[in-house]
């Protein structure tokens, strides 16, 4: 590994740790990073002389602690004098901080720099900007490119997140137990949030796509450690390990969707699918079901699925049901009719989904599956009507390729028709 | 004399690794083992998924106590083993020098064996 990548994973790896603790130090946000950037370019310098020190995160926190005491100092000789509140622990700033780093207090800091970002204020897209930016460290440039916006633009959504959260007053003192499940469960969303903005995106490289889906699983990681007995925790990290684990399968070379029955299973990771189900398989442990956990059992029969054939549908069925019973929404019912038309057929499936019509008028996925089953059932002007109005609606070039296929299908199965109903 | 060695390394900065960088750990470490396998010094190695899949059992009660996580909070965590078949210490320190320079950070941990035994062939 060179230098700068093995300087890299460091700093990055003792990034939440250090940021959270000068967070907690400053109360600002803007002085913990400027502290941080500052204790990163000294550890840039003296770390490959005299080597990483042996607690690289406390190390960062000591330095840029100093660090970010000098600035504000510098700044209160033009101006005030800082107050006791903006600079707290400052009698004891030279005192070893390894010490005092005990789990209690690093636990609640890093829960509470994850949910500074995830703040109900800040809308999605801030959210996930500010945690890749803050949490993450991410470059603005990687961030845009991520997002496919320019780089000025996520410069300037990053500012306003930032000022929003300054004017929201999160308060510093450890939570209480509820307050505390309450964090825990918006740091859930917003990791959720990240994994599916890089999951859902269609352009760019599987690299690219796989940037924010590989910074969601570090993060899910990281808030998993933090809380080793959270079965929906688990049930989270388990959930997006197992939909990555598909990514290589997903798309082919020019970027059109693959479906789940077309792919090539053998591109599946291993690897993350272990790690998926071994998740899941602790979470049940707990017997306290949740939405995530739910979700993952799901995504845990697919991966288990050695071909789409195999696929217990009966199974995955009954858990939409589940998923249906804890948050009710059409799409979740029309997910279970896509696994119902497997056990019990189109028809019942068709008939499923017709409800759900005024409700999914504008939902590309809703004209998708109707099409498809009404192609299923031969009933080919109807699919042709209900593919139409897909496309229309296709959020991405990816999907409405996707449904044109489904087209060309359709063209080809009314051929076939039409000569069988002609004899040679 | 068989030796386990035992791998330690920082989950925070093994994780942090990009996927290029996690590769090309892997495929140095893989040129060391295929020496190794060649002068018959190989045997079992593993490479353990993250302390978060882990559960431990604490049996010092009745009944056991089923936790999750892994045993013990360290700074640094077993990731991974193998075990190799010296002649001597030296031997075995010398091979852990070659596995350390192809996956540089944390620290290996070199254990004699007691009692050994291959079991079956796995899947």
């Amino acid at each position: 590994m060179t230098d700068v990548a093995w300087m890299a994973s460091l700093l990055n790896a003792a990034r939440p740790q250090a940021m959270a603790a000068l967070l907690r130090y400053f109360r600002d946000l803007d002085t913990a990073e400027e502290a941080f950037q500052d204790a990163s370019l000294r550890a840039l310098k003296t770390w490959p002389r005299n080597g990483p020190p042996r607690d690289p995160a406390a190390w960062l926190i000591m330095v840029g602690r100093n660090a970010g005491v000098d600035t504000i100092r510098k700044h209160s000789r033009q101006e005030e004098l800082p107050s006791d509140e903006l600079i707290s622990d400052l009698e004891d700033a030279e005192t070893a901080v390894a010490e005092r780093l005990d789990t209690a207090d690093y636990r609640d800091d890093i829960l509470r720099l994850l949910f500074i970002c995830c703040h109900p204020d800040l809308p999605a897209t801030q959210q996930i900007a500010l945690a890749l930016r803050l949490i993450s460290g991410l470059s603005v440039k990687q961030i845009a490119r991520a997002f496919l916006v320019g780089e000025s633009a996520m410069e300037q959504r990053i500012t306003r997140a930032k000022a929003r959260v300054a004017k929201a007053d999160v308060p510093f003192e450890a939570p209480g137990a509820v307050e505390r499940a309450e964090r825990v469960g918006g740091v859930a969303a917003m990791i959720y949030l990240i994994f599916n903005e890089g999951y859902s995106a269609s352009g760019g490289s599987e690299k690219e796509r796989g940037a924010l889906c590989d910074e969601a699983i570090r993060l899910g990681r990281l808030l998993l450690r933090l809380f080793p007995a959270e079965p929906e925790i688990m049930g989270l990290l388990s959930l997006i390990l197992l939909q990555h684990s598909r990514a290589a399968a997903r798309f082919n070379a020019e970027g059109t969707i693959i479906l789940l029955e077309d792919q090539d299973r053998s591109l599946w990771n291993k690897k993350l699918i272990s790690e998926g189900l071994a998740l899941i398989d602790k979470a049940v442990r707990h017997y306290r079901p949740g939405p995530y956990q739910v979700q993952a059992a799901i995504a845990a029969l697919h991966a288990r699925a050695a071909t789409f054939e195999e696929t217990d549908w009966a199974q995955i069925e009954l858990l939409y049901g589940t998923l249906e019973h804890m948050q009710p929404s059409p799409v979740i019912t029309l997910n279970r009719a896509v696994a119902a038309s497997k056990v019990r057929g189109a028809e019942a499936a068709l008939a499923m989904i017709e409800p759900l019509a005024d409700r999914l008028s504008g939902y590309f996925y809703f004209f998708g599956v109707k099409g498809a089953l009404l192609l299923e059932l031969g009933r080919l002007k109807d699919a042709g009507v209900a593919f139409d109005q897909a496309i229309a609606l296709a959020n991405s070039p990816a999907e409405a390729a996707h449904i044109r296929s489904q087209l060309d299908r359709l063209m080809k199965d009314s051929e076939a028709r039409a000569s069988k109903k002609t004899p040679a | 004399m068989q030796y386990a060695i035992l791998c330690y390394h920082s989950e925070d900065v093994v994780g942090a690794w990009t996927k290029d960088e996690d590769d090309a750990v892997m495929a140095r470490l893989a040129v060391v083992q295929e020496g190794l396998m060649k002068n018959g010094k190989l045997g079992p190695h593993a490479r353990l998924l993250p302390t978060t899949a882990a559960t431990t059992l604490r049996k010092d009660r009745d009944p056991a106590l089923v936790l999750d996580g892994p045993y013990a909070e360290t700074k640094e965590q077993l990731l991974g083993f193998y075990i190799v078949d010296c002649a001597s210490l030296d031997e075995a320190i010398n091979i852990a020098r070659d596995l350390g320079k192809a996956n540089p950070g944390g620290a290996y941990e070199i254990r004699p064996v007691g009692v050994y035994h291959a079991g079956g062939a796995l899947p």
